[in-house]
C-alpha cells in the first residue's frame, strides 16, 4: 500500500497520547501495545520482528440492519440496476438509417447513440467533456459528504449489496451464518451454500448479458442469443463479465475497496477538515460504558458517553470497519452504522446520531462547548460546482448547435506542389466529407483565395455553375481526391490561405475548412 | 485528527506498525493480503501452462513446439488468407471491371486506390517518391508530362512491361551519348544545349550561336524529339518545350545529358506483381492528377 494510505489509516491506530513522554514510559507503552496486539502465532508465519508479511483475510458476515440509509441504499441499487438491465430495451425513432435503440454503441458502423444524441467517432471529444464531468461531480461529492460515490453508487458496492442480500436470504442472517459456519457440512448448509451461489451466478450471468446488449440491437441480440446464433463474441463477454461480477461482488467485496480501488487513496488526499464524513462522534460516545456500568458511574459523579459498545455498528458494516476508530480507508461511508446505532439509541431512550454525518472540526467545538458549524459552500465546492456548471453548459451548447455537415481538407505531403508542363502550378488536397444527416445529400464545393482557379474532383464529373458537386450517403463520410490549378504567377516560396467550402445542394448554411495552396 | 486520540479510543488491534514516528504520524506494517500471494503463485502456474501451450524452450537444435504448434509465421499467413477472403467481393469486382469504368464508380475507384496507394509505397515509392512526386532522372508521376504516354493503357503498359528493361516488350529507346561516343564535338554540343534551352523560353548565354544550334538539333536531335523538339512518346524521347525536365533545365546538365546520354531504367513489374494489384497501381497513379483520357 501507498504510505499515504498508511499514515492514514495510522491515525486511527494512534494509541492515547504519545506524545509528550519520556523515553522510558514509551517504551513501556511499546511493550504493552506489543503483548496487547501481537497477532496470535501462526505456524507458516515466521515469527521475527517484522511481523507477519502475509494477512488472511478475516470473513465478513453484515447484519441487516433497516433505517434512512438502508432504505437510500436500497432505492438507488433498484434504481442503477434497473437503468443498467433495462435501458438497452427503450427505443427511440430517428427515422430511417439508424437504429432505433435509445442507448446503443455500435462499433461495426462507428457511432454512438444516446437518446437524441448521436457520435460520430470524430467527436470524441465530447468523451473528454463527460470524464471531466465524471471527475468534477465526484470531487464535489466528496467535497460536500465524503465518498458517497463508494457508499452509494459504485458499481462494487451496489453489486456486493445485491449479493450480500443474497447470501443473508439463502445462509442467514449474521448470528446465523456464522453459527452455520463453525457447524461441519451438512446437506442443508451444502444446499444454502449451493443455491447461493447458483443465485450470484445467475444475476452474474444476466450482469454480462446487459452488457452485451448496448453493443448491438436488444431485442434482435436476445433472439441470437437464445437460438445459439449470436456471435461469440457476444458470448466471450458474457462470460468474462459473468465471471468478473461473480468474483467482484461474490468473493472480492470489500477487498476490492481497501487493496484494489484507487480512489480511497486519491479521495484521502482531496477531502478536507469540513467535508461531511460518516462520523462516531466521541465527544457524546466517550467514555463507553454498558447501561449497567453507566448507572453505576452516574451514581458515582463520574461521567459515561452515549456509546454502550454493542458493536452493532462494527456488525453491519459491509467491509468490517469500527468506525469509532475513526476516518479509515476501509470504511466506505455507506450510512448502515448510522442505522444500527440509531436503532440501538432509539431503544435505550437516548438521541439518535451518535454515529452521523459530521466532521472532526465540530466534535472538537463540541468539546469545547461551542456550537457546530457546517460549511457546505464554500470555496472548493463552487469552484466544483461552477466547473461542472461550465462544462454541462459548453457540452450542451456544442451538441444543441451540433452541425449535420463537416468537412476536413488534408493537403498532399509529397509531392507538396506540382509544376505542369504549361508552367501552371497544382496542389493535391484530400478532402473528407462529413453527412450526419439521414438522408443523402449533394455538397457543392466551392474553393476561395486564388483567383484563377481550377478545381477538379477526380472521378467527379457532377457540377453545378462551373463547381464540383459531391454526393454523401446518409450518415456516412466520404474522401475525395481535390485537384487545384492555377496560372496565376506565385510569388518564391508562395503560401496562400485556401478556403474550402462545402454548400449542402439542397440548401442550408455551409461549413469550411482552411488550408493553404503551396508554390514553388 | 491526533488530538482524537487524547479520547480514551482503543487502537484498532489488527494493525501493526514498524515502529517508526514522525510527528505524532506512525507509519503501518501493512501484510499483504494472502489472496494476493496466490494470485501471484497463479500467475507461476500460468506461466508453466504457457510454456506447455505456446513454443518456449530453446533446445539444443530446435525448440519446444507446444501442444498445438502454433508459429507466428502461420499465424500472418492466416490472417493474410482471412484478409483476402474479406477483399474477395472487391477484388472479383476489380478484376471484372475494364480499365476505362473504374473511376466511374465512386466505391470502385476507393478500393483501388487505396491497393493501389500500399502496392505504390512497396514497389514505386523508392524512385517515384511516396507521393509519385519523383526525382531527378526518376519521373514525376503527378504532373501532366508523360514519357510514354498517360493514358490508362499506357500507364499499365509500362507498369506491366517496364522501359528498357528485361521484358521484350517493354518500351524502347535511350539517348544516345553523342559526346562521349564521338558523335559530335564538344562546341556543337554546348551550341545545340542552348539552342535547347531557347525552345521552351530559357535564357541563353548572350552571343550563343542559336542557328548553328537548330542545325545541329535537326540533324542529330529531330530524329527522336521530332523536328520542334516536342517529344516523341513512341521512342520516350521527352518534349523538350514545356516547363517540366527530368535532369533539370540548366545548361550544364543540359550539356551532360547530350554528351552522356540517358537510359534510366524501369523494371518490368508484370513479372513481379499480380493483374489486380497492376491495375490498382494503374488507376492510383492516374488519379495523381495527370492522367490523361
Amino acid at each position: 500500500m501507498c504510505p499515504g494510505c498508511d499514515t492514514a489509516l495510522s491515525m486511527t491506530a494512534a494509541t492515547p497520547s504519545q506524545q509528550g513522554f519520556s523515553p522510558l514510559t514509551k517504551l513501556v507503552e511499546e511493550a504493552k501495545r506489543t503483548v496487547d496486539n501481537a497477532p496470535p502465532p501462526h505456524p507458516d508465519e515466521p515469527d521475527d520482528d517484522d511481523g507477519p508479511l502475509y494477512a488472511a483475510r478475516r470473513k465478513i458476515y453484515p447484519q441487516h440492519v433497516t433505517g434512512t440509509y438502508r432504505r437510500i441504499k436500497w432505492a438507488v441499487l433498484l434504481v442503477t440496476l434497473g437503468i443498467y438491465y433495462l435501458l438497452p430495451f427503450v427505443r427511440w425513432d430517428r427515422g430511417p438509417n439508424a437504429p432505433d435503440q435509445a442507448v446503443l454503441i455500435d462499433f461495426p458502423a462507428r457511432r454512438f447513440y444516446f437518446f437524441f444524441i448521436e457520435i460520430w467517432p470524430q467527436e470524441v471529444y465530447y468523451l473528454t467533456g463527460l470524464l471531466i464531468l465524471a471527475a468534477m461531480a465526484l470531487f464535489l461529492m466528496n467535497a460536500v459528504a465524503g465518498r458517497v460515490w463508494c457508499g452509494y453508487l459504485c458499481p462494487q458496492t451496489v453489486w456486493t449489496d445485491l449479493f450480500l442480500a443474497i447470501e443473508r436470504l439463502t445462509e442467514g442472517d449474521r448470528r446465523e451464518h456464522l453459527l452455520r459456519d463453525r457447524q461441519p457440512w451438512s446437506l442443508d448448509r451444502l444446499a444454502r451454500a449451493g443455491l447461493k451461489h447458483f443465485l450470484w451466478l445467475m444475476v452474474a450471468w444476466w450482469t454480462g448479458g446487459a452488457w452485451v446488449l448496448y453493443f448491438a440491437d436488444a431485442p434482435t441480440l436476445v433472439k441470437e442469443l437464445a437460438t445459439l446464433q449470436a456471435p461469440l463474441a457476444a458470448y466471450v463477454f458474457i462470460a468474462m463479465l459473468t465471471f468478473t461480477t461473480y468474483a467482484l461482488a461474490g468473493w472480492m467485496r470489500e477487498q476490492v475497496c481497501v487493496y484494489m480501488c484507487p480512489w480511497p487513496r486519491i479521495q484521502a488526499a482531496l477531502t478536507d477538515e469540513y467535508a461531511l464524513n460518516v462520523t462516531y462522534r466521541y465527544d457524546r460516545g466517550e467514555p463507553r460504558a454498558s447501561l449497567k456500568k453507566a448507572a453505576a458511574l452516574h451514581e458515582h459523579g463520574q461521567p459515561a458517553g452515549d456509546c454502550i459498545d454493542c458493536l452493532q455498528c462494527v456488525y453491519v458494516c459491509p467491509t468490517g470497519v469500527d468506525i469509532r476508530g475513526g476516518p479509515n480507508l476501509g470504511c466506505i461511508q455507506c450510512g448502515l452504522c448510522i442505522d444500527a446505532c440509531d436503532a440501538v439509541m432509539a431503544k435505550i431512550g437516548r438521541p439518535a446520531r451518535l454515529i452521523a454525518y459530521d466532521t472532526d472540526v465540530n466534535i472538537k467545538r463540541r468539546l469545547q462547548g461551542q456550537q457546530p458549524f457546517y460549511r457546505i459552500v464554500r470555496s472548493r465546492t463552487v469552484l466544483y460546482a461552477v466547473v461542472i456548471a461550465l462544462v454541462g453548459v459548453v457540452m450542451m451548447y456544442a451538441l444543441t448547435t451540433r452541425r449535420h455537415e463537416a468537412v476536413n481538407v488534408l493537403h498532399d505531403r509529397n509531392p507538396v506542389f506540382v509544376r505542369l508542363s504549361d508552367g501552371a502550378v497544382r496542389n493535391a488536397y484530400t478532402v473528407r466529407i462529413l453527412n450526419k444527416a439521414l438522408e443523402t445529400q449533394s455538397f457543392i464545393l466551392k474553393i476561395s483565395g486564388l483567383a484563377e482557379a481550377e478545381v477538379t474532383v477526380i472521378g467527379g464529373e457532377a457540377r453545378r455553375g462551373g463547381d464540383p458537386v459531391i454526393e454523401v450517403g446518409p450518415d456516412q463520410s466520404r474522401e475525395v481526391r481535390v485537384l487545384v490549378t492555377t496560372h496565376q504567377e506565385l510569388g518564391a516560396d508562395a503560401s496562400l490561405p485556401l478556403t474550402f467550402t462545402i454548400v449542402p445542394d439542397g440548401g442550408g448554411a455551409s461549413v469550411s475548412a482552411a488550408d493553404h495552396f503551396l508554390g514553388p | 485528527m491526533s488530538e482524537h486520540a487524547e479520547h480514551a479510543h482503543k487502537p484498532l488491534p489488527q494493525i501493526a506498525t514498524t515502529g517508526h514516528e514522525w510527528d505524532g504520524i506512525h507509519e503501518l506494517n501493512t501484510p499483504l493480503p494472502r489472496w494476493w500471494l496466490w494470485l501471484f503463485y497463479a500467475t507461476i502456474i500460468w506461466a508453466v501452462g504457457y510454456w506447455i501451450v505456446y513454443p518456449s524452450w530453446p533446445l539444443l537444435t530446435s525448440y519446444s513446439k507446444g501442444v498445438f504448434g502454433w508459429h507466428a509465421r502461420s499465424a500472418v499467413v492466416s490472417d493474410l488468407a482471412a484478409l483476402r477472403a474479406q477483399r474477395g467481393p472487391m477484388v472479383a469486382q476489380l478484376e471484372a471491371t475494364p480499365l476505362g469504368d473504374i473511376e466511374a464508380t465512386p466505391q470502385l475507384l476507393d478500393f483501388a486506390r487505396a491497393l493501389g496507394r500500399a502496392a505504390f509505397a512497396d514497389n514505386c515509392a523508392p524512385c517515384h517518391g511516396a507521393g509519385g512526386g519523383g526525382a531527378r532522372g526518376y519521373p514525376n508521376l503527378t504532373d501532366d508530362d508523360w514519357l510514354w504516354g498517360g493514358t490508362l493503357a499506357d500507364i499499365e503498359q509500362t507498369i506491366r512491361h517496364g522501359a528498357r528493361s528485361t521484358d521484350d516488350k517493354g518500351h524502347q529507346g535511350s539517348m544516345p551519348a553523342f559526346g562521349r561516343d564521338g558523335m559530335l564535338k564538344r562546341d556543337d554540343i554546348v551550341a545545340a544545349a542552348e539552342y535547347v534551352r531557347s525552345l521552351s523560353g530559357l535564357s541563353t548565354t548572350p552571343g550563343a550561336d542559336l542557328g548553328r544550334g537548330a542545325k545541329i538539333f535537326a540533324d542529330n536531335c529531330a530524329v527522336c524529339h521530332g523536328p520542334e523538339g516536342k517529344g516523341n512518346r513512341a521512342l520516350g524521347a521527352p518534349n523538350l518545350t514545356d516547363k517540366i525536365w527530368l535532369y533539370g533545365p540548366d545548361t550544364k546538365t543540359i550539356i551532360d545529358g547530350i554528351w552522356n546520354g540517358h537510359g534510366g531504367v524501369m523494371p518490368a513489374w508484370g513479372a513481379k506483381l499480380d493483374d489486380v494489384t497492376i491495375k490498382a497501381l494503374t488507376v492510383y497513379v492516374h488519379t495523381f492528377g495527370g492522367g490523361e483520357k
